[in-house]
């Protein structure tokens, strides 16, 4: 029983992948107008009717090989670069995931339509049969746009993330022998590596004797925080340079009292700008000439 | 002590990755500056939470958080319970003491996020996961807890 079932769809999905190469011309005609084409394709009707017809080819060619609800069909492939453009231009313009999937189930009630219209007794039941084959079509094409977006997706955050520990972490040459570097964000494991990292690099290579290490745009200091800019203080000591960490805000000082964390042996100051004056007053250098003007 | 009318019931995060810590501090953040939390108590509150959820994370092998906002009288403040499954602790009063750590942290999580909160409680054994559940008001309380 089961086996015949798999049979009669296999059956009607190769009579419907004849009847979308027969209708091809028809189908991207009414597809070209359906709001995923039209959204996409918004300067030439002719390459939205393209588009379309390279979907269908696709959808025949799944159907002729008998297997409708196969999600990794040979046949997708020429398309799915086309459907993760499209999907990626519908998600630019604002449309989330569930739009997306909606207005890819809009695409089968066009095929339908023309499936319906063709047949001699509407209520037969090999138009039944394929009209099921064509709803398992469509429900893979669904899945397969879906994924496609997803995987597009994720591979986007995967390379802002890695784009962000590079951005974020820049070591600035203040004056000889003073850089600066400004801490946004959130300073986990991963970004404190970086940081300490592109700390002694630069110390090594500039010759840094004082760094300043700025942590006004770091939105919490709690103890992993706190244990990574220690580290960072004790590592750059090690090279012969002294660490200064600024930008403590009175919020971040009382908490970090309350949380019992040590800071006693590392300089810290409430201001970069402080910072600053502390570094070149070890340097001998004056840094208040308004101090004392008249 | 009842939850805030008109508000989100509760909130319930995961805490599966680093990423979800980030996560975490800032809906936690939002939720408390909603609720009028100032500067000084806001910081406490996510400083607190971020000890906490890391602890699930990195001790109890991830679980989830949740966020109930509260009212009492005309003090506003929020819940947060943080739930894992993970082994448990064996030693509450050693967990509980100033740098004792049983990984590679400053041992001030547990310790210091009852001190940024107004109420604390653990609840855990040894094979039966932990739920550490904080509360922080907007305003310090002028009421001495007994026995203090």
């Amino acid at each position: 029983m089961k086996v015949s079932e798999q049979e009669a769809v296999a059956s009607a999905a190769r009579e419907l992948g004849v009847f979308l190469e027969r209708r091809k011309e028809q189908i991207a005609r009414r597809w070209a107008d359906a709001p995923l084409f039209r959204a996409v394709f918004t300067d030439s009707r002719d390459e939205a009717v393209e588009a379309c017809k390279a979907v269908v080819d696709a959808l025949s060619e799944v159907a002729s090989a008998g297997s409708p609800e196969d999600i990794a069909a040979p046949g997708f492939d020429q398309v799915r670069e086309q459907l993760g453009r499209m999907s990626g231009s519908r998600t630019r313009t604002g449309a989330g995931p569930a739009q997306i999937a909606d207005e890819v189930a809009a695409l089968r009630a066009p095929v339908v339509e023309l499936l319906r219209a063709e047949a001699t007794d509407a209520s037969a039941p090999e138009v039944a049969e394929r009209v099921l084959a064509l709803t398992l079509l469509m429900g893979t094409l669904r899945l397969v746009v879906m994924r496609t977006a997803l995987g597009s997706g994720q591979e986007l955050i995967a390379r802002q993330r890695e784009e962000l520990l590079e951005v974020a972490t820049p070591v600035i040459s203040l004056r000889e022998g003073v850089v600066v570097v400004p801490l946004i964000g959130t300073l986990d494991s991963a970004r404190s590596q970086v940081v300490m990292e592109s700390l002694l690099e630069s110390i090594a290579d500039r010759g840094a004797r004082y760094a300043v290490l700025d942590i006004t745009g770091v939105s919490t200091v709690d103890s992993l925080v706190a244990q990574h800019l220690m580290k960072t203080v004790d590592a750059a000591r090690l090279m012969g340079a002294e660490c200064v960490v600024s930008g403590i805000r009175p919020a971040i000082a009382q908490t970090i009292v309350h949380l019992g964390i040590d800071l006693g042996s590392v300089v810290t100051r409430a201001t970069l700008a402080d910072a600053l004056a502390y570094a070149l007053a070890r340097q001998g250098v004056d840094a208040a000439p308004d101090a004392g003007a008249p | 002590m009842t939850a805030a009318p008109g508000s989100a019931v509760a909130t319930c995060l995961p805490v599966g990755s680093d990423t979800d810590l980030t996560w975490v501090r800032q809906q936690i953040r939002q939720v408390a500056a909603g609720l009028g939390f100032g500067l000084v108590q806001l910081t406490k509150l996510v400083t607190a939470a971020s000890e906490l959820a890391r602890n699930t994370l990195v001790y109890g092998g991830g679980g989830h958080v949740e966020i109930t906002p509260l009212e009492r009288g005309t003090i506003r403040g929020v819940r947060l319970s943080f739930v894992d499954s993970g082994p448990g602790i064996h030693d509450v009063e050693l967990a509980m003491t100033d740098g004792y750590t049983s990984g590679d942290g400053l041992g001030l999580g547990l310790s210091g996020a009852r001190r940024l909160v107004h109420e604390f409680e653990l609840d855990t054994a040894p094979g039966r996961g932990t739920t550490v559940t904080v509360v922080v008001w907007t305003a310090d309380l002028p009421a001495a807890r007994p026995g203090e």
